[in-house]
């Protein structure tokens, strides 16, 4: 590293953003290890969690040490990209981390949760059967790739964020968090979710995921699809998402922003194919990354508010 | 400055150096307002987000994009700290934008706990205010190094340069007061973004940059303390690899450079160590400096554990028992003289009683009283603790992260304040004797007493692993030295946590503090003329001296055995399915598995049991017992 313009500043001193940001996320990471009981890692196979998975693998993969102290989590909502399921599942086993997959499918299978209509998003439904899985994991906390800078909710909530017995949020009541000193108190059947990206923005993701070298699912890229038009975004054509009367498929250049339910996750015309494109193109982005793709978001001023109020990510 | 990395594979990743910042006000200073500005005009605020917040008439209500929570949107306030996150090709920076009302100090205080710099609102019509003083009056506690004073609406006094001169006059004299070590003054239009973003037309008569121009430039290399010899290292989490290598203790750098080959030492311990090897994270790294996370091993494998704390030979902090500190109080329940918190500082939790408040700064009036009876919501006041186990604590003023604490409510895990540390002392009893309690003598002498029992009083002091058989022993002992006509008692370590060490939990610090109030409970047994019988795994060597020398000074026999099973054995044995339990990740620190066991070196009895049985053990103890109370 050799800071350029800035004599005054001795070389061993200078450390960039992405540098700070790491040891703020290992630090917060390690501080729940030592003083939870049963962590786990939310693991959605999207870029966030990717970055959490390899922050994981760097605070806890020292001394010739491979294995995490804790499983990898994901809430598998069944409207999934392919491409992203077969990244998690080679992911997760190269690295010989456990895997626990908890499916909406099986919370709808076995009467959890209603689906009233199978074609529309589930991202609502994947709360209960997120919570089922901590409960049954005994998990007392829970890592996610929340960050501050994707929502107006977001960017209020604690790094250590607890959670009532019933997996709540209450965004009046959150515990003050002075300098880095978190408080990881919790009574039994209480949880926290810790999120130890809150800092960072869209850009430091991909400036990381650029310095790491890591390894992303294919729709990251640009890659030829086929869409419909809806509200105003792009969503794939799936099983679960059939053109209505009035729209037409089109074949386009694109790549997503974000992983979640896919239908509800808009593609963005692009013709980045490589890490380095992505991030010229998010520098120059007139869009917040969840205005552009996520229609949950979109419903109301205070949807994700409410949705995190409820227990989600 | 921008900071180019050059990895491996040629690619150039653009990196930054980074600023955290916090900003306080009400939406009537404009601070909403600036912040939304600043996001605008550096192209932050995205389309949709500025959607979001369009007011009447189509202009983007800058104010809006910050209050974040349905309950601020509604009422038109900021009550909680929000994190905005902008860039400019030179910096990134966090700011911490937080609400100014009395009514929300406490979120003030939080917000700019972690600020490299704070700008500090002043309307230009009304110069400093009370609000004004409050905010860098915090921002002085917590000795946040650079403040920008930003003279606001200067479009309503007409950009007129005396008057901006007077408010600069102002707020000159408040950081003098104040002491704030670093002050530029700005005069700028947060609406209409003279001197925001770019240097405004409007005002030929200033002659710094503009409010961006200064959070760019404002030098922050000497923020950072890389002196070698104030080295802390807290430490977090250790790893326990495979037996052929050596522990990593892991933790996040506060103060200090690191690298291999250094010389440190392990302190409340203050065992000497070489540090071997230096993992920053980093590759292309090999030392580290503050606020890195690092993992380092020592050339010698020795006992360091979660909340011992790796310093410099030269510059030691104090084991602190006693803790002069500013607090801000952040819950409904009051804080008083007597209450009991956890204390966490850096890595470490202790118990903490209040002896003492000081005084109590009062948020709205900003008036100080002193000895009030306690402190409320959003007050910030000086107080006095009293610690259950040593605090490796520094001042404050020297360091912000060994320097500081939060406070928690036990019984509802709330964080209920957050103290910086003004001074903190050592207690060493034989040196500090406190004037007014003085040991009482007894009317009788300890020859008395023991000629009424027609006994002489000693402690047998029983040490070995989980389920080694220590407590088959004791209480074997006890009850064959009550059948001889002896009065004894078995003092048993986890009886004595379901009351006097019911505040202790298992790590070093706190076993170490169990192990001295068991040896301070045996000697007056001992002393009274009982065979107090202890029982206890007392793992540290450390530890077990304590008791020994407390009663070496008091002129008592001390008999120390070691009850030796090997921890196979005490794993199948396992009665109360505790091995299992902690080889299942079900709970930690215990010894034996996740904790260290450090055998006696010379105890007076050892007892292998596999080859000497209980009845043969107590034998032996009471032949000792016979020869040690005979010469007394």
């Amino acid at each position: 590293m050799v800071p350029n313009d800035n004599s005054t500043l001795a070389p061993t001193a200078a450390l960039s953003q992405l540098r700070v940001l790491e040891a703020e996320a290992v630090h917060i990471m390690r501080e729940v290890v030592a003083e939870l009981e049963r962590p786990v890692l939310l693991f959605s196979g999207g870029k966030d969690s990717i970055v959490l998975l390899r922050l994981a693998e760097k605070a806890f993969g020292v001394g010739g040490i491979t294995s995490l102290p804790f499983p990898v989590l994901h809430v598998d909502t069944g409207h999934n990209f392919p491409e992203v399921i077969e990244f998690r599942d080679r992911r997760i086993a190269e690295a010989g981390h456990e895997l626990i997959v908890a499916s909406v499918q099986e919370s709808i299978d076995s009467g959890r949760v209603r689906e009233d209509d199978p074609t529309a998003s589930r991202n609502k439904l994947q709360t209960r059967t997120l919570l089922d899985a901590l409960e049954a994991g005994r998990f007392d906390a829970a890592f996610g790739g929340g960050r501050r800078d994707e929502e107006r909710a977001r960017a209020k909530e604690r790094v250590f964020s607890f959670r009532d017995e019933f997996g709540q949020w209450e965004p009046r009541a959150q515990r003050a968090e002075p300098w880095a000193v978190y408080n990881g108190r919790i009574r039994r059947g209480e949880h926290i979710r810790v999120f130890p990206i809150s800092n960072w923005t869209e850009l430091d993701v991909w400036s990381y995921i650029e310095l790491e070298q890591l390894e992303l699912p294919s729709i990251y890229f640009a890659h030829e699809r086929q869409l419909l038009r809806r509200d105003g975004m792009l969503l794939a054509v799936s099983e679960v998402m059939a053109p209505h009367y009035g729209e037409t498929i089109e074949t386009l250049m694109v790549r997503y922003r974000t992983v979640g339910d896919l239908t509800v996750t808009g593609a963005v015309a692009s013709s980045a194919t490589d890490v380095a494109s992505v991030i010229e193109e998010v520098k120059s982005s007139e869009f917040s990354e969840r205005g552009e793709t996520r229609a949950d978001d979109r419903t109301s001023e205070a949807a994700m508010e409410d949705r995190k109020r409820e227990g989600y990510f | 400055m921008t900071i180019q990395e050059e990895t491996g594979i040629g690619i150039t990743t653009d990196q930054r150096e980074l600023l955290r910042l916090a900003t306080a006000g009400s939406v009537d200073d404009g601070k909403s307002t600036l912040i939304g500005r600043l996001l605008l005009d550096t192209k932050l605020l995205l389309s949709d987000q500025l959607e979001a917040i369009s007011g009447r008439g189509g202009a983007p209500d800058l104010a809006a994009i910050t209050d974040g929570l349905r309950a601020e949107r509604e009422q038109g306030i900021t009550i909680d700290v929000a994190y905005r996150y902008f860039a400019t090709p030179r910096r990134t920076f966090i700011l911490a934008d937080t609400p100014g009302h009395e009514r929300y100090t406490r979120n003030m205080f939080t917000g700019t706990s972690t600020a490299d710099l704070v700008i500090v609102l002043i309307d230009a019509r009304s110069g400093v205010l009370v609000q004004t003083r409050r905010h860098a009056q915090i921002a002085a506690l917590l000795r946040v190094r650079h403040v920008v004073v930003a003279v606001n609406k200067m479009d309503l006094v007409g950009f007129s340069h005396e008057r901006f001169e007077q408010v600069t006059g102002e707020a000159r004299e408040l950081g003098k007061a104040l002491g704030l070590p670093d002050m530029s003054v700005v005069p700028i239009s947060a609406l209409d973004g003279d001197n925001v973003v770019d240097r405004s037309a409007r005002t030929p008569w200033y002659e710094g940059g503009s409010l961006l121009d200064i959070l760019e430039t404002v030098d922050v290399s000497a923020d950072r303390d890389l002196e070698r010899s104030h080295l802390r290292l807290p430490i977090q989490w250790v790893a326990r690899p495979h037996a052929d290598e050596r522990r990593v203790y892991t933790g996040q750098l506060a103060a200090g450079s690191l690298n291999a080959g250094d010389e440190v030492v392990v302190a409340p311990s203050g065992m000497k160590a070489t540090i071997a090897s230096v993992d920053t994270l980093d590759p292309d790294r090999v030392g580290a400096v503050p606020p890195m996370s690092v993992g380092v091993t020592l050339t010698t494998d020795i006992d360091v554990g979660r909340g011992d704390v790796l310093v410099a030979p030269e510059n030691q902090p104090p084991a602190a028992r006693e803790i002069d500190a500013t607090i801000c109080w952040m819950a409904e329940s009051s804080l008083a003289p007597g209450r009991r918190y956890a204390l966490k500082h850096t890595t470490r939790t202790v118990r903490a009683t209040v002896q003492e408040i000081i005084d109590r700064w009062d948020p709205e009036t900003l008036e100080v009283f002193t000895q009030p009876t306690h402190l409320g919501l959003n007050d910030i006041g000086r107080v006095s603790l009293r610690t259950s186990s040593p605090v490796l604590a520094d001042p404050y003023r020297q360091n912000s992260v060994t320097g500081a604490f939060i406070l928690i409510d036990e019984y509802t895990n709330e964080t209920v304040g957050a103290g910086i540390i003004r001074h903190a002392r050592e207690v060493k009893p034989p040196l500090e004797k406190r004037r007014d309690i003085t040991w009482h003598p007894s009317a009788l002498d300890r020859e008395d007493r023991w000629a009424a029992l027609h006994q002489a009083g000693a402690t047998v002091w029983l040490t070995g692993l989980p389920a080694s058989g220590k407590s088959t022993i004791a209480v074997a002992l006890e009850r064959q030295l009550l059948a001889h006509g002896r009065a004894a008692y078995l003092i048993d370590g986890d009886n004595v946590r379901h009351g006097l060490s019911d505040d202790l939990g298992f790590s070093p610090g706190d076993r170490a503090e169990h192990a001295r109030r068991v040896g301070h409970v045996a000697r007056l047994f001992a002393d009274a003329g009982v065979v107090a019988v202890v029982s206890l795994v007392s793992p540290f060597r450390s530890d077990r001296e304590i008791p020994r020398k407390l009663h070496e000074a008091a002129g008592l026999p001390f008999i120390e055995v070691h009850v030796d099973t090997s921890i196979e054995e005490c794993a199948r044995r396992d009665p109360k399915g505790l091995y299992a339990r902690a080889r299942a990740g079900e709970m930690k620190g215990f010894t034996g598995v996740d904790s260290p066991y450090e055998p006696p070196v010379n105890p007076e009895i050892h007892v292998p049991t596999t080859s000497i049985d209980v009845i043969d053990a107590v034998q032996l103890i009471s032949a000792a017992l016979e020869r040690v109370t005979l010469q007394e």
